[in-house]
């Protein structure tokens, strides 16, 4: 692949990305006076499972008005601490609270929206009915619901469809309709696990328009995310979580800065180890081997580039260093059987 | 928890919800309810009851359309608590989803356990109706005092089977209550003759089943045998319709609340 046409391609996302921020579909409502310091604060958090411990002693805070993401490979844990926030799984031991209330207590339900992974939209409703059974639940009534349920209908783009059956909906639209859902109750906090998996990339560009207009609303956000992208373009701020403990925590570009080099040439092509270590040869570069690709980490990587160049069976992209990267090299690149 | 400290308005907020659905297929709904109750008042109240003609001095269509009743009752409650509440629970995540509100899962459990009930109202109800068209009820003064029992009979056959549905690995599984449960209760607790031509010890044993109480208590508001002990009765339905919800709710929480 060249590099002038990987880099053009990238250009054209972030146009187009530009486009999508500008916030066309106000909100439906007036911010709650957010006056928590604290929304989320886990305090040496344990969970077991038949003995194995799956979360193992995790200690972190989440301020209001951010959107703040769990990233982890599969299994390590990004559900568990969901699922136990939002009082699905009984805490082992250790304290995790949501608003100064105890995760147990379902009463704070009140002040939170949760978009699953699974979807879980009422087969046998309309898109409006889904939204209106779903708002009794928080004992909102039918007469009230009503306007909201326009006003999200809106958010979601989904406006000239609420007499349709879910079943009629694509999987973006889907997921739209599950992130309005969760703003039926116009909540401080929405909890988001896995909210673009399996979406095309239209329909997720404008689910992550829509979760920067709820940030830009003062609502709180948590995702959990095996997307390296999805977190780059949201998170304020993030832990990586491996096998039930946090390996880094902090704002992403800085956590970038810190773990990884700047720039990164990932090269195709080269013989083995010998070939690869002469390549870079006295040149200060750190080496990471995976499959047929060698991932080359450096802070000016000009001069590879120019070798690299004059190699003409080598194929090569060089780019700046990303939030993979740093999740890679954190978590490791084998590949995992329990994943 | 016990039922104190449930929340009136979430459990109706559950039971709404399943009442919608039912709401857009009433029609299919109905008669499914009461196509099986209706042969059976006719092919055997009609056929059998020609040779038989009087079963505890009442005629046999008004001592079978008693029992047809609660039967049916027992068969909408089980079945909507069975094979509906578990398509909720496993297949459409519905229960997950209201678990991420403020509704909790024993209310979860209430919700479905009075909808199974309504259901059995509303087939119940149908039943009635035909069986008072074919001359199966003889006395009006008490008569539509068993609609009440009947949503009490839902409730408590309801209970037991949330239980079962919550411990059920597949639909499968409900085959065996109903051939160790159901069926045996629909033959030996007195649908279709007196329970004291029974040996003695399948009489004793039909005695702790919720089905011989509601047909003890249905069958003489319908016709002219006397009412005996209804305390005793409505008792032992209450009894479990109240353990059945407490076991499913500890059951659903093991299942769901990981």
């Amino acid at each position: 692949m060249c590099e002038k046409s990987k880099y053009s391609l990238v250009s054209a996302i972030a146009e187009n990305k530009t486009a999508h921020a500008i916030d066309l579909c106000p909100l439906p409502k007036e911010n709650k006076a957010m006056s928590d310091d604290v929304v989320v604060s886990a305090k040496d958090l344990r969970k077991s499972f038949a003995g194995r411990e799956v979360i193992c002693g995790v200690n972190f805070d989440i301020k209001p008005g951010i959107c703040f993401g769990i990233l982890g490979p599969n299994g390590a844990g990004k559900t568990t601490l969901m699922r136990m926030l939002m009082g699905l799984t009984p805490v082992t031991e250790g304290e995790y609270t949501l608003f100064d209330h105890p995760v147990s207590d379902a009463s704070i339900h009140h002040r939170v929206g949760v978009v699953p992974q699974q979807d879980n939209l009422d087969p046998d409703f309309s898109i409006s009915l889904n939204l209106k059974v779903y708002a009794a639940y928080f004992g909102i009534s039918a007469k009230e619901a009503e306007p909201r349920i326009k006003d999200l209908l809106e958010f979601a783009s989904l406006s000239s469809r609420g007499n349709e059956q879910v079943s009629a909906l694509s999987g973006g639209m889907r997921r739209r309709l599950m992130v309005a859902r969760a703003l039926i109750n116009n909540p401080d906090l929405i909890v988001l696990d896995e909210p673009s998996t399996g979406l095309d990339p239209q329909a997720r560009h404008l689910i992550w328009q829509r979760l920067r207009s709820l940030k830009k609303h003062g609502k709180t956000l948590i995702l959990t995310t095996h997307y390296m992208e999805e977190a780059a373009e949201l998170c304020d701020e993030l832990i990586i979580l491996d096998k039930g403990k946090i390996l880094a925590r902090g704002v992403p570009r800085l956590l970038i800065e810190e773990h990884v080099e700047a720039e990164v040439v990932a090269i195709r092509g080269l013989a083995n180890e010998q070939d690869a270590n002469q390549i870079c040869d006295g040149l200060n570069i750190r080496i990471d081997h995976v499959g047929d690709t060698w991932f080359c980490y450096s802070d000016d990587a000009r001069a590879l580039v120019t070798r690299c160049s004059e190699r003409h069976e080598l194929t090569f992209i060089h780019r700046p260093a990303s939030l993979e990267d740093l999740f890679l090299k954190l978590t490791g690149r084998d590949m995992r059987e329990e994943a | 928890m016990n039922v104190f400290n449930l929340i009136p308005s979430h459990i109706f907020a559950v039971w709404q919800r399943n009442f919608l659905v039912w709401k857009q297929l009433a029609a299919a709904s109905m008669l499914g309810n009461f196509g099986d109750p209706f042969l059976y008042l006719l092919g055997l109240g009609y056929g059998l009851g020609h040779y038989i003609g009087e079963m505890n001095n009442i005629p046999y269509m008004a001592f079978l359309a008693s029992g047809i009743l609660c039967s049916s009752a027992m068969n909408t409650a089980t079945f909507e608590s069975l094979y509906s509440a578990f398509t909720r629970m496993n297949q459409q995540g519905t229960w997950d989803s209201m678990l991420a509100t403020p509704v909790r899962i024993q209310e979860i459990i209430a919700g479905e356990q009075v909808w199974a009930a309504t259901k059995s109202l509303i087939s119940g109800t149908a039943i009635f109706i035909v069986a008072a068209l074919l001359g199966g009820i003889q006395q009006w003064e008490t008569a539509l005092f068993a609609l009440p029992i009947i949503f009490l009979i839902g409730l408590a056959f309801a209970g037991p089977a949330l239980a079962i549905c919550t411990i059920a690995p597949s639909y499968d599984f409900f085959l065996y209550y109903f051939t160790l449960a159901v069926t045996p209760m629909f033959l030996f607790c007195g649908v279709f003759y007196p329970i004291d031509t029974l040996p003695d010890f399948v009489q004793i044993l039909a005695q702790i089943l919720p089905l011989t109480h509601a047909v003890a208590l249905v069958r003489p508001l319908l016709t002219e045998m006397p009412l005996t002990m209804p305390w005793l009765h409505v008792g032992v339905l209450a009894l479990y319709a109240v353990a059945g919800f407490t076991l499913a709710s500890h059951l659903a929480a093991r299942r769901l609340l990981r």
